[in-house]
């Protein structure tokens, strides 16, 4: 028989506040965590959630993911540990760069002080496996732990992967998510030079005058079980991963293949490994970054992937219009806030989102939150992610 | 700086800085295990740096070898100081 993920429990620290439900209810309230054209975590204060060991140990990227992977673990009810064996718990979280904040200031101190004084924890605090690595010494996950590293898809690759090695039988539970802390001047300055940040400062996805994306930091964390397990400890189940994919374009380093070919490629198969159609998806989270080249694509993605007729039915909205591009993290995040949209029958706006671009004709939820319709049918959502390098992740969540 | 250090303001120095590696305050002290203070050899490489920067004392990676309390480590640097 296949095994079934459940999502029994989730976290957040985004530019909206520290909390899931706060990411959740903030945006759906419309408001926005951008400031002065940064997305930044400025609620999130370190020492409230972490030991002083803890916060020296960890670069700002980890911090938040062990604050996001703590609410979580509280959320699905466990108690000192995985529920069960705990060589069955698997950890993996994904991240963009990793601890960059460390690796630049390291580098002004070699610079600046020479090779003997840099700190013996830059490498364990920079790597881009920290954050899996602490989060299961900290919570006794024993079983398979590790990063992922495909960009602005990490957090949606870890996911999935988190779910294959449920559904495989290599773990019972796994914590899994994405961070991100590269609100950094080298990074900031890195990808300005590509011209990917929005002039403007302003996130508006899927907008005519969008002009780039906002930078923003933060994790999502979520604790997937398995269903027969998750039941019989009597765990409360938020909802159902039903399914994944992932795809590449193979096309350019950075820009999306302009039709959205593997992106709708990498819809269709998590459809069908869902066991789904696109008459079942009520709500599309787009990875919609306020770039020109991602919202056309993935909107030709969508129509391609849902038929045309379908697409136009099923409302679209894009987190980043709230708390900007979370890169690594963006996938986890989008993913939580995708759940709880679900669970409320809701679907949050797209803020900022006024003047049509032809062609771009979906249903972008602008600016206010609407209901989701769905009758006595499950809720069932995707959650789009897609990084430079060509990488296409999606997932299929159904609330419960 | 380095001749007028006293024994006294040396242990201050390496108090703080355990503290700042996020010992208990109150479990520190002069006979405080390092593995009881949950200060590891990463913690003790800086340790290093700081009473180099401090007292002009270089401490290398055999020096520290064996030294397992707060008062071996506070010794080693007095003897360095010589």
């Amino acid at each position: 028989m296949t095994r079934r993920v459940v999502i029994t429990g989730v976290g957040a620290v985004t530019p909206l506040g520290v909390g899931a439900r706060t990411l959740h209810e903030r945006w759906t309230a419309g408001v926005s965590g951008i400031e002065d054209g940064f997305g930044r975590a400025s609620e999130f204060e370190p020492k409230e959630h972490l030991s002083v060991k803890e916060v020296r140990r960890s670069d700002r990227y980890t911090q938040f993911a062990l604050a996001a992977a703590k609410e979580a673990l509280e959320d699905a009810g466990w108690e000192d540990g995985p529920p069960g064996d705990p060589e069955r718990a698997a950890c993996v979280i994904g991240t963009g760069i990793g601890g960059i904040g460390t690796l630049e200031n390291q580098h002004i101190i070699l610079r600046e002080q020479g090779a003997e004084r840099i700190s013996p924890l830059s490498i364990p605090l920079l790597m881009a496996n920290a954050a899996s690595g602490v989060v299961a010494m900290k919570h006794d996950l024993r079983g398979q732990s590790f990063g992922t590293v495909s960009a602005c898809a990490a957090g949606a690759h870890a996911i999935g992967m988190a779910e294959r090695l449920i559904r495989h039988g290599d773990a019972d539970c796994v914590v899994t998510g994405g961070s991100e802390a590269a609100i950094t001047p080298l990074a900031t300055a890195a990808f300005g030079r590509m011209d990917a940040l929005s002039d403007s400062g302003i996130s508006r996805p899927f907008d005519l005058r969008r002009d780039g994306f906002v930078m923003g930091e933060g994790a999502g964390v979520l604790v997937l079980e398995e269903e027969e397990a998750a039941k019989e400890r009597g765990a409360r189940i938020l909802g159902v991963l039903r399914g994944y994919a992932a795809t590449s374009d193979a096309f350019h380093l950075t820009a999306p293949e302009p039709n959205g070919r593997g992106a709708a490629k990498a819809i269709e198969l998590a459809l069908e490994d869902a066991e789904l159609s696109p008459e079942d998806v009520i709500y599309v989270n787009a990875h919609g970054t306020s770039t020109p080249l991602n919202d056309r694509a993935e909107t030709q993605a969508l129509k391609s992937a849902l038929g045309g007729e379908r697409a136009n039915q099923i409302p679209v909205s894009s987190t980043k219009s709230a708390i900007g591009h979370l890169l690594g993290a963006a996938g986890a995040v989008e993913s939580i806030a995708t759940l709880l949209a679900l669970r409320d029958r809701i679907a949050p706006p797209t803020l900022n989102y006024e003047e049509q671009e032809e062609g771009l004709d979906l249903d972008y939820v602008p600016r206010e939150a609407r209901p989701l319709a769905n009758g006595d049918t499950p809720a069932i959502g995707i959650s789009n992610a897609f990084g430079f390098g060509g990488h296409n992740a999606v997932l299929v969540l159904e609330a419960t | 700086m380095a001749a007028t250090a006293t024994r006294e303001e040396i242990e201050q120095r390496v108090f703080q800085a355990l503290e700042e590696f996020g010992a208990e305050p109150d479990q520190i002290g002069p006979d405080a295990e390092f593995e009881a203070l949950d200060v590891d050899s990463l913690d003790l490489v800086e340790l290093a740096q700081i009473v180099e920067d401090d007292y002009g004392v270089q401490l290398k990676g055999e020096d520290m070898e064996g030294i397992t309390t707060v008062r071996q480590a506070v010794d080693l640097v007095m003897s360095k100081l010589g």
